[in-house]
């Protein structure tokens, strides 16, 4: 525990937890990075039902999908259940 | 916005907001993961959600952050049905006297195999028996992932895990995977249903199905598991899609006790020649890969002759006995 953090008596009684996770950001665990094709994309949006990270976010006023790298854990999902094979996962170099 | 009106499109899914929230720290892949953002979709209204001890009240709620946009309730790991009574009957006590101004709160149950199959089946058994009005949700992802694979009631027979490793003493988990669905329809409880992700649409239509019901609903959902399965992340989905089309884990519901196929399954009873062999799906699994060794050719039939057992009598059960 670092000093800035909150000791027992400050934090809230049983431990409720008070940020959203939104906050944590789980894009840094991928090796792999889904890239998308936008002429092969259908916007089906199977891949916004599939993500389990909700990394995949649909825009009406574009009418298009944004990928959030923020949170994408880069599993694949999406370009395995793509219908129009649109989206490839590329190894991702610093 | 009540079934009707909510079409369960992918843009409507697309454009509901989660519940269920990004930045939780399931694995990459994770199929709990996209079950319950699915189920979070379907929600009706004011809901309150209580989970059991499990990899995805882990992954969702580790100090200081929560994952959870909904009042959200963990306790025991038996608890997860007996919380659930608990929030219900206190909302009916308080309804009555003016404290909660909604005029339905939905109370959602979420647990995983061990705290279904194992640890949580009496405290489930007795709310269902008492009749609260709650939608228990199972999310099976076939052993105790959280804790380091260690097997469960719910773990398929032939699956290697820690504490059934597949070698030459054993070949994986010895007992076959106890029927908790059918178990719950002995309850004669109004609504049980098992429902698979890649199905969204019936999975979605199944856990509104089970919130409007009055009184108690069970709910299977297969939750496939890349780590404990050690399986690829990318296939996740499509598991769930093969397990249906193979027949290991059939598609049902049970309304009244009255049990029908649902479409996906509906299909395969009508064209049997749809049927895919087991193999289909216990390949690239990493938990079932001493079956396609030359010593597990023998377990690989049992295998698919439990399954078409229990296909048949589910068939029997639905009345579309071939």
């Amino acid at each position: 525990m670092t000093a800035k953090e909150k000791g027992w008596k400050e934090i809230a009684p049983a431990g409720v937890c008070s940020k959203a996770s939104t906050e944590f950001l789980t894009g840094d665990w991928k090796t792999y990075t889904p890239v998308r094709d936008p002429e092969k994309c259908t916007r089906c949006l199977l891949c916004v039902v599939f993500c389990p990270d909700g990394a995949i976010r649909w825009r009406p006023e574009k009418g298009d999908i944004e990928f959030d790298a923020g949170y994408c854990k880069g599993c694949g999902i999406c370009a395995n259940e793509c219908p129009t094979k649109a989206i490839t996962m590329k190894f991702e170099q610093e | 916005m009540t079934t009707e009106e909510w079409k369960f499109t992918t843009k409507d899914i697309a454009e509901k907001p989660d519940l269920f929230l990004s930045g939780h720290r399931a694995c990459a892949g994770c199929g709990p993961a996209t079950v319950l953002r699915m189920i979070m979709k379907a929600t009706r209204g004011p809901t309150i959600v209580t989970e059991a001890t499990g990899c995805m009240e882990v992954v969702s709620s580790i100090y200081p952050y929560t994952s959870w946009a909904v009042p959200w309730l963990h306790t025991a790991f038996e608890t997860a049905a007996a919380n659930a009574s608990g929030i219900e009957s206190a909302l009916k006590i308080m309804k009555k006297k003016g404290k909660v101004k909604q005029e339905h709160v939905d109370v959602i149950a979420i647990a995983g195999d061990g705290g279904t199959y194992d640890i949580g089946i009496q405290a489930l058994s007795g709310a269902v028996e008492r009749g609260h009005d709650f939608l228990f949700v199972l999310y099976d992802n076939e052993a105790y992932m959280n804790t380091g694979i260690q097997r469960s009631g719910g773990t398929p027979h032939g699956a290697a895990t820690t504490t059934s490793p597949a070698g030459t003493v054993i070949p994986g988990k010895l007992e076959y995977k106890k029927p908790i669905a059918e178990i719950m329809v002995a309850h004669e409880m109004p609504y049980v249903a098992t429902a698979s992700p890649y199905y969204w649409r019936d999975m979605l239509t199944k856990v509104r199905r089970g919130l409007e019901v009055e009184g108690p609903a069970f709910l299977h959902v297969f939750a496939p598991c890349p780590r404990g399965w050690r399986s690829d992340p990318a296939k996740s989905i499509e598991y769930s899609k093969l397990v249906v089309e193979t027949c290991v884990f059939p598609l049902w519901e049970s309304i009244n006790g009255q049990c029908q196929l649902s479409t996906p399954s509906k299909l395969i009873a009508l064209a049997p020649q749809k049927k895919k062999p087991v193999t289909d799906y216990l390949k690239g699994q990493g938990r079932f890969s001493h079956m396609f060794k030359p010593q597990g050719k023998k377990l690989l039939e049992e295998v698919q002759r439990v399954t078409d057992e229990r296909w048949q009598r589910l068939l029997a059960k639905c009345g579309m006995a071939q």
